[in-house]
């Protein structure tokens, strides 16, 4: 995966200079946080709810391998074939394949993380077969040539007036003169357009919320309806989805539902829930004539019996994102990869390595509003720790951060040391900061004094006073 | 509450690193609330830092050095309370975490965590405190520190016990329980970020229209009141122990008497 | 090693499992067979008239909208009125459902009816539920040789009838009947849970109707 997280200081830096991000931010921040609250507030089972995906989700993965060979039965018995991809690459030939043997010219797309984190539209347009996003916001980000910046608004960094400009650019063959002033009229054109591509599409690819195990069935949860477009008119159907996308059951499946929507948009359900089990069957009118499953690893396996397998229960919602205080300021191409936020500190340094993403789990205050908020309990902040801390055993972090830290530590275990050295410290800062009880600068804390003040100490330490007064008693 | 001497809980108080340099007055404003309250405060010599900052950078070798020091220093005591909601978390609920596989001190990690508590909170829950004896003129603005919300539930013992001071008006704050930026080492390694998110944070203090701002916690406090007083605005900023504890006589964060 | 059997093989080494622990097995069997309900909302128990109401609320709260008739015989009438209030041409397809294609349609002779799939050009089409779910106001439809799929997706207005009768408080009961109508661990094709019309909000969070499904649908509860 080609990914930009080393610079996430530069990206996050231009992101929070880009007036067009922070307008669109600002959605965000209110939009997404307060329906998520008013829905999990009108269901007093929320919280029950959630213990319960936690603990189904829990139960899958520690029985994965007999869940796949189980669900793989189910859809060799509906009809549908299962194919399986170690790496990217394996899953990009594979779905490659599918559309050459059918002599596919283009593709309709639903919307997939999966699909972008294997960068699939750039290998089928290599090889001649165009793929087509759409998604609204897929279709957007696929015109300026941009990733996803959010799980599930995946233009939620654009303004109205960006994507305006965008299908003036593209869309030529309408009047110039045409308004596209409001939203409404960017998506009427878009749906007119992408409508006569769904009935000229030769296959078609979606991802999955779900792979249901008791009866072969992938699940795709949307709003738009493009995704039933997607699998519903061309010949071929493939669904490409992770190996931790298999859930038991449809009552289990009907629990994680409860939270899923729920804390991603605010919905109490979202618009089409559709279950797709096989191919067209005898006598149907519609439907694909294929079905094809690709079920993908990419490193998913090796983070079962880690510390890092709680991340395998994420469902995607983009709740710890929407909550996040950084991804608040800093948008998700700041993170460099196709995942963000603190879903993607975690997942993205499991695909990536830890040396390439290393900024990722770092640039988290551990505030644990992510954590408080997910609805699959996924302890995001103490596996950001767990990276901080590969991070640490393979020395990869800053020298000059291991070196103090060291310094600090040695200090700390030695209590009258300790004591000494920060009388000394403090006494010196209370000296040049007594005046004015702040500082605006001070040497080696630039990090701080850049932006804010430093208050200064009251004088001398509280142990050091605490002698003073047993002495004087 | 009890003020029976035989009954007296006999409480370690764990200073944190930030009050012990930076703002003692918050040390002695503990004592004496938890006197008042019907303990025996003591301070341990032995104590210096919970290990935090080595903790979240990674290190558990130097944090597992420094957290056996820290539990075979206060686990003698009925408690342990600490003027942080952070200090406090890390105490209470990741020293237990930091030795689930080291057989000798698992046990004795879970045993010193149980009695660990932050210092608004225990008053609250623990010794049954309604109100504090204090007075404070003023409209005061109070920020809900991420650890002590999230990790330890403290959200309306510290509303509760300001409410009781006399002559005080509290305001809420706007987003209290959004992250003021500072995340420990995240705010000198992130500087750019942890400014943005501050900024917002100042905004809506100052949007409040309160005199002074409280909290639970000097890292926090440090951040908002160094953002405040780069931005020249006249809110001060306080450790909540201070106006619960009537001693608000020294200067606020990063003020001059 | 078959790209299968690698991954297979390393979910067990990860696992520390293998392939042959009957114990495991038996676990996943019996989850499988039995499939235990979990956390049901007392949202949805309620009496049957209740449990109506509430199914029609939830339904319009996501912008849905909901009409009642005593039989199944008012069912034409009920659509020819819809489409003459919403100013809508007089013209459905549907499949050709039993439950709709005996309906007294001669009784709306200004109707025209198409039947069979969809290619995009329908304006409305006519479906029939086979549940509704009361506690997220959600239709259940399944698709077969009388249920195209497209019907669902490809109008501009999309009505659907459900039995009062089949208004279930929550999914699982949905489960029970299509489990009774297919058989355990057996599915339709598609089965289709409908909560409103098609949706967006991906343009600056302005949530916006009709992205590339129905714009409107419309519920007809029969009974």
């Amino acid at each position: 995966m080609e990914i930009t997280s080393p610079q996430f200081k530069q990206n996050s830096r231009r992101a929070m200079q880009d007036p067009n991000l922070q307008k669109a931010m600002g959605y965000v921040r209110t939009g997404f946080i307060e329906r998520r609250r008013i829905a999990v507030e009108g269901l007093p089972e929320f919280d029950r709810l959630r213990d319960s995906a936690r603990d189904i989700k829990n139960h899958t993965l520690a029985h994965l391998d007999l869940y796949l060979e189980a669900y793989e039965t189910k859809v060799r018995g509906a009809g549908g074939e299962v194919h399986y991809a170690e790496t990217a690459a394996d899953a990009r030939d594979l779905i490659l394949g599918i559309c050459q043997r059918t002599g596919a010219r283009t593709v309709t797309k639903g919307k997939s993380m999966v699909s972008e984190e294997i960068e699939l539209n750039d290998h089928l347009e290599a090889n001649g077969i165009q793929p087509i996003e759409t998604d609204l916001g897929e279709y957007i980000i696929q015109l300026r040539g941009e990733p996803p910046s959010h799980l599930i608004a995946p233009a939620v960094h654009l303004t109205k007036e960006q994507v305006e400009a965008d299908f003036r650019r593209v869309h030529t063959h309408l009047p110039a003169d045409r308004d596209l002033s409001e939203p409404t009229t960017l998506l009427a054109e878009a749906r007119a357009i992408l409508r006569e591509r769904f009935l000229a599409s030769d296959v078609g690819i979606t991802g999955a919320n779900f792979l249901i195990a008791e009866t072969g069935t992938s699940v795709i949860v949307t709003n738009e309806g493009n995704g039933d477009l997607s699998q519903l008119l061309p010949k071929v159907h493939i669904v490409l989805a992770t190996i931790e996308k298999i859930t038991p059951t449809l009552e289990d499946v009907s629990q994680i539902l409860r939270v899923l929507a729920r804390s991603g948009t605010g919905q109490d359900l979202s618009v089409y829930t559709t279950f797709s089990t096989g191919p067209r069957r005898p006598g149907d009118p519609d439907g694909p004539e294929e079905y094809h499953v690709v079920i993908l690893d990419n490193g998913r396996s090796s983070m079962l019996g880690s510390d890092f397998q709680d991340m395998l229960r994420c469902i995607r919602c983009g709740a710890c994102m929407n909550h996040c205080p950084v991804y608040q300021e800093v948008g998700g191409h700041s993170y460099g990869s196709v995942y963000a936020g603190p879903m993607g500190a975690v997942l993205t340094p499991s695909l990536a390595g830890i040396d390439k993403a290393g900024h990722l789990p770092n640039a988290s205050t551990f505030c644990g509003r992510c954590e408080s908020v997910c609805p699959m309990h996924i302890p995001l902040p103490k596996m950001m720790r767990h990276w901080r801390e590969r991070e640490f055993e393979r020395h990869l972090s800053p020298k000059t951060v291991r070196w103090g830290l060291g310094v600090w530590a040695f200090v700390a275990r030695h209590p009258r040391l300790y004591r000494l050295a920060t009388k000394l410290a403090i006494g010196t800062l209370y000296k040049f900061g007594k005046l004015k009880g702040r500082f605006r600068r001070v040497p080696f804390a630039g990090g701080w004094t850049r932006h804010r003040d430093l208050p200064a100490p009251q004088g001398k330490t509280f142990h050091e006073l605490l002698a003073e007064r047993k002495r004087a008693a | 509450m009890t003020n029976d001497k035989e009954e007296k809980p006999r409480v370690g108080l764990f200073v944190t690193c930030l009050v012990d340099l930076f703002r003692p007055s918050v040390g002695f404003a503990s004592i004496k609330l938890l006197e008042e309250a019907g303990c025996t405060v003591d301070i341990p010599d032995l104590q210096t830092c919970c290990g935090q900052p080595a903790y979240n950078s990674g290190d558990r070798r130097d944090t597992r050095a420094l957290a056996r020091k820290a539990i075979a220093a206060f686990e003698g005591f009925d408690y342990v309370v600490a003027p942080s909601g952070s200090c406090a978390g890390m105490l209470k609920l990741h020293y237990p975490e930091l030795f689930a596989d080291d057989p000798a001190w698992a046990e004795r990690a879970k045993k010193f965590s149980a009695k660990v508590f932050e210092l608004v909170s225990f008053l609250s829950d623990i010794r049954g405190v309604t109100s504090v004896p204090a007075s404070f003129a003023g409209t005061v603005t109070y920020h809900d520190s991420c650890s002590g919300l999230r990790e330890l539930g403290i959200r309306e013992q510290p509303r509760t016990l300001l409410r009781s001071v006399d002559k005080l008006t509290l305001t809420e704050l706007k987003d209290a329980d959004l992250c003021c930026g500072f995340g420990g080492t995240f705010c000198v390694k992130y500087p750019d970020i942890s400014n943005a998110i501050v900024e917002r944070k100042t905004t809506e203090i100052v949007a409040t229209g309160a005199g002074t701002l409280l909290a639970g916690d000097l890292g926090c406090l440090m951040n908002m009141a160094g953002k405040l007083k780069r931005q020249k605005s006249m809110v001060k900023s306080r450790h909540v122990a201070e106006v619960l504890a009537g001693m608000t006589d020294s200067p606020a964060i990063g003020e001059v008497g | 090693m078959s790209a299968r059997d690698a991954i297979l093989s390393r979910i067990r080494t990860s696992l520390g499992a293998t392939a042959g622990d009957a114990g495991r097995r038996a676990i996943v069997i019996s989850r499988l067979d039995n499939a235990p309900r979990g956390v049901i909302p007392a949202r949805g128990q309620l009496p049957t008239e209740e449990r109506i109401a509430l199914f029609s609320a939830m339904a319009e709260k996501v912008s849905a909208s909901v009409s009642r008739v005593a039989t199944d015989d008012a069912l034409p009438e009920a659509v020819a009125t819809f489409l003459r209030d919403t100013n809508l041409p007089a013209a459905i397809r549907m499949g050709n459902d039993p439950r709709l294609r005996g309906l007294p349609w001669y009784r709306v002779p200004q109707l025209a009816i198409a039947f069979g799939p969809s290619d995009g050009s329908d304006m409305v089409t006519l479906s029939h539920a086979v549940a509704g779910v009361a506690e997220t106001g959600t239709l259940v439809l399944t698709s077969g040789p009388d249920n195209p799929s497209t019907l669902n997706f490809l109008p501009d207005t999309h009505i659907v009838a459900v039995r009062a009768a089949e208004i279930a408080g929550d999914y699982e009961s949905a489960w029970g009947v299509i489990r009774a109508r297919y058989g355990k661990g057996e599915m339709p094709r598609t089965v289709n849970l409908i909560t409103g019309p098609s949706r967006s909000a991906d343009i600056e969070q302005t949530l916006l109707l009709g992205a590339h499904g129905p714009r409107r649908v419309h519920i007809v509860i029969v009974g």
